[in-house]
């Protein structure tokens, strides 16, 4: 009775340990790439950037090239890259801290321009590594340390939709946003996570997929809470969609 | 049905329990004893032999702690 692997671990990660709180969604995400990259036989030739926030060691997880940019500036870090190596796959891996907050200017000005480089975009709502502060994506009444009433918009202003932004750039060829709560919504990230790659491979422009992700540590919840969370007060506000795919996105599928 | 069978990864395994609500079989649970790191690790609790390799469990697990076999491929 022979026995033949039907789902392991993907050769694009590493056999590394994370140092992600148990049931963190960042690891979901780490492996969608991989199973995308090792699909699309692109290892040997993709450049990861690394964010600050809790997937700073990122580098250490995928099994690939990696870099490690100043809080934000992935993107432009991507750019340099992508520009001198067209060749490479290059993609950006940020958090809303990193991405929304600091890095706001980075990210808008790279989808402008239309850079040929794709973003994973990890919102969860919150800054994870510093200990849980309001990010820009923090929720109207989301409690936080930062915020221990409730994010009051008066005051703290609106959380920023990032996907809706981005899509709104002429550079953007495809902008998504995606959740990975249960096996049907992982499958339906990596598919995104798949046509971003494939294309930045056709050389279409800009791509970013916007994934809602969890952080059970910083939002008091068991893992499993945490899922449900996303789905009911995560997704309403940021609906799951796709918010531009150019026509010849669309021909990729 | 197809056949199947899963091994995990017990020192990967954090407890999360992301594994454990997705089985059609009901067949992942949270043991009783610690693992290396100190978490409840799940498992397998298939004495009837029911899992199909379906790889449900596996795709929910952020730590890669699970494998899937399945007969024959
Ligand atoms: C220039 C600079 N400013 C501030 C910080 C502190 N800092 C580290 S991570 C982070 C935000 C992390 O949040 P996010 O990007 O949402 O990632 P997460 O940890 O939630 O995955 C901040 C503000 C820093 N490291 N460098
Ligand atoms: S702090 Fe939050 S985002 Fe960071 S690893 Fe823990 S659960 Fe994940
Ligand atoms: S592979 Fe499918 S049937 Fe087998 S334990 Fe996992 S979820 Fe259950
Ligand atoms: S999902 Fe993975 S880490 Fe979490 S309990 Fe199951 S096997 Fe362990």
């Amino acid at each position: 009775m022979e026995k033949k692997a039907g789902f392991a671990k993907p050769e694009a990660l590493t056999d590394a340990l994370t140092h992600y709180c148990p049931g963190c969604t960042h690891g979901i995400i780490h492996r969608l790439i991989a199973e995308v990259i090792d699909e699309l036989g692109i290892r040997e030739i993709t450049i990861g950037i690394a964010p600050v926030g809790c997937a700073v060691l990122a580098y250490n997880y995928f099994n690939l090239d990696f870099a490690e940019a100043a809080h934000g500036r992935a993107p432009a870090m991507a750019t340099g890259l992508k520009r001198v190596q067209p060749d490479k796959v290059v993609f950006t891996y940020q958090g809303d801290g990193d991405l929304a907050a600091i890095g706001t200017a980075e990210i808008v000005h790279a989808a402008s321009r239309g850079e040929n480089i794709t973003t994973i975009f990890i919102n969860n709502a919150i800054y994870g590594m510093t200990g849980g502060q309001m990010a820009p994506t923090t929720l109207p009444g989301q409690v936080t340390t930062s915020t221990p009433f409730g994010r009051d918009v008066k005051l703290a202003g609106h959380p920023l939709r990032v996907a809706e932004l981005i899509a709104t750039t002429s550079g953007a060829a495809y902008v998504v946003r995606r959740m990975v709560t249960k096996p049907a919504t992982i499958a339906s990230a990596k598919k995104a996570i798949k046509l971003a790659f494939q294309a930045q491979r056709a050389e279409l422009g800009f791509s970013l997929v916007e994934i809602l992700s969890s952080c059970p540590t910083n939002w008091g919840l068991s893992p499993l809470e945490a899922l449900e969370w996303v789905e009911e007060n995560m997704a309403s506000y940021y609906p799951l969609g796709d918010y531009k795919v150019i026509d010849e996105v669309k021909s990729l599928k | 049905m197809a056949k199947g069978t899963i091994l995990i990864d017990e020192d990967r395994c954090k407890g999360c329990e992301l594994c454990t609500t997705v089985c059609p079989f009901d067949l992942v649970h949270i043991a009783n004893h610690f693992n290396a790191k100190g978490y409840r690790p799940s498992t397998l609790v298939d004495p009837e032999g029911k899992c199909t390799g379906c790889t449900l469990c596996a795709r929910m697990c952020p730590d890669v702690a699970i494998t899937v076999y399945r007969e024959g491929g």
